[in-house]
């Protein structure tokens, strides 16, 4: 069937599987950021941006992104590299294979979030599975991350 | 893992339930559970572009479009008004947001799963279903009846102004419940439900005073984990389910004789 979608703003198309997923569109167009984890849409490794909502690409047929806008880490490459600078500096990276859906989530988080509480960035993030570390170097990360920005943001705005 | 040989994006509902006729078609969801499954499906019947993402609030009731996320949902301001955080309390642990802005309440009601949250917590409200052919019916009558043709289309949960509570047990966070529980009450109607058996949530109604003492609840949470089913399965045996039962259905009703997180 035929589909055409925006990837990081490029135009997409192509004849594909009517039960094609998400992640194997991705994949198979090299965005090899997006990976699988678990198979049951539970660790959170396959995180895209679809029209501003983080999704899990794995449980997605491609056909529902006809049309639509996808964002995968290759496309926020700013943005990734500021936050990664704050895991890399509190240690919280160890194989890496999950960073870039983790960035992914933390990015839809401020977004979505303003402020934080430390159980609104918990709550936020469940569903990111990380078999390496016992999160609470991302977390330092994430706080840090989120006060040097709001910080920006005050002499911005003048707070 | 689950094949389709035809992708079809519905013009309207008279198209998807002619489609949905024909045993080896599916109107898919949020098709989380389906991906996991092997069924070869004929034709999937999307039904993104029917509008059914929507939430209404008027002065009797809310109306949930089926194909609205369990994101939609926890973010709804109108419904966190009314409820407080029931309905969240009720989602916020299932998995994550990503999923959560996948997962449809249309999938998770058609479903009947038996470790549904949702199933528990709308148990226990004054919670109808509206399907294309089949009319609005009670969620409770829905819940019994098998998996047919017809479709959802919309959950209406009407304001009634019963106080609610609802608690859930898990090994890890985000994990499957060992069990669920949603009690509510109005005057001296308690309503009680208990999901995650680990079969479909069962409702009970029971008259009890509304200032009931702590004898008296004692007495009505031992009743009724004895007459509720249990079973055992990798996440609990049923005589584990049945003390938490009790446990959490007496923490619901001290909730509600504090305020609950719905007290109108």
């Amino acid at each position: 069937m035929q589909i055409k979608l925006f990837i990081n703003g490029r135009e997409y198309s192509g004849d594909i599987a009517p039960d094609m997923l998400l992640i194997d569109f991705l994949r198979a167009n090299g965005y090899l950021s997006v990976k699988r984890g678990c198979e049951t849409s539970n660790c959170g490794l396959c995180t895209v941006i679809l029209e501003n909502k983080p999704v899990l690409s794995c449980s997605t047929l491609a056909l529902r992104a006809n049309g639509l806008h996808v964002t995968t880490i290759e496309g926020i490459q700013e943005e990734a590299a500021d936050f990664g600078g704050f895991l890399a500096d509190e240690g919280a990276e160890q194989c890496g294979f999950c960073s870039p859906r983790f960035i992914m989530s933390v990015i839809s988080m401020t977004r979505e979030l303003k402020n934080p509480t430390e159980d609104e960035i918990k709550k936020y993030l469940e569903g990111n599975l990380c078999r390496c570390t016992g999160y609470m170097g991302q977390l330092r990360a994430i706080k840090k991350y989120l006060d040097i920005k709001s910080k920006k943001e005050c002499s911005h705005e003048v707070c | 893992m689950f094949t389709i040989d035809k992708y079809i994006l519905a013009e309207n509902l008279e198209q998807a339930y002619e489609l949905n006729q024909n045993r080896r078609n599916v109107i898919i969801g949020g098709m989380l559970w389906l991906k996991m499954g092997r069924k070869r499906i004929g034709t999937a019947i999307d039904l993104s572009a029917l509008n059914l993402n929507t939430i209404t609030e008027d002065e009797q009731s809310f109306k949930i479009g089926c194909m609205c996320t369990l994101r939609d949902i926890e973010l709804n301001e109108g419904i966190k008004n009314y409820f407080g955080t029931l309905l969240n309390k009720a989602i916020e642990n299932i998995v994550g947001v990503q999923m959560r802005n996948i997962a449809t309440i249309g999938g998770s009601i058609y479903s009947r799963f038996g470790f549904s949250d949702i199933l528990t917590v709308l148990l226990s409200l004054d919670t109808y279903v509206e399907l294309y052919k089949g009319g609005i019916i009670p969620l409770e009558k829905y819940a019994d009846m098998p998996l047919d043709n017809d479709i959802l289309v919309n959950i209406i949960i009407k304001k009634d102004g019963r106080k609610a509570s609802y608690s859930s047990h898990r090994l890890s966070a985000t994990d499957f419940p060992v069990l669920t529980c949603a009690v509510s009450n109005k005057g001296r109607q308690w309503f009680v439900v208990h999901g995650a058996r680990p079969m479909k949530a069962k409702l009970t109604k029971i008259e009890m005073s509304e200032n009931p003492e702590t004898e008296e609840i004692i007495a009505m949470v031992a009743k009724l984990s004895d007459d509720t089913p249990f079973g055992t399965n990798i996440r609990g045996r049923m005589e584990y389910r049945r003390i938490l039962a009790e446990v959490l259905a007496k923490r619901n009703i001290e909730e509600i004789l504090n305020g609950g997180s719905h007290a109108n």
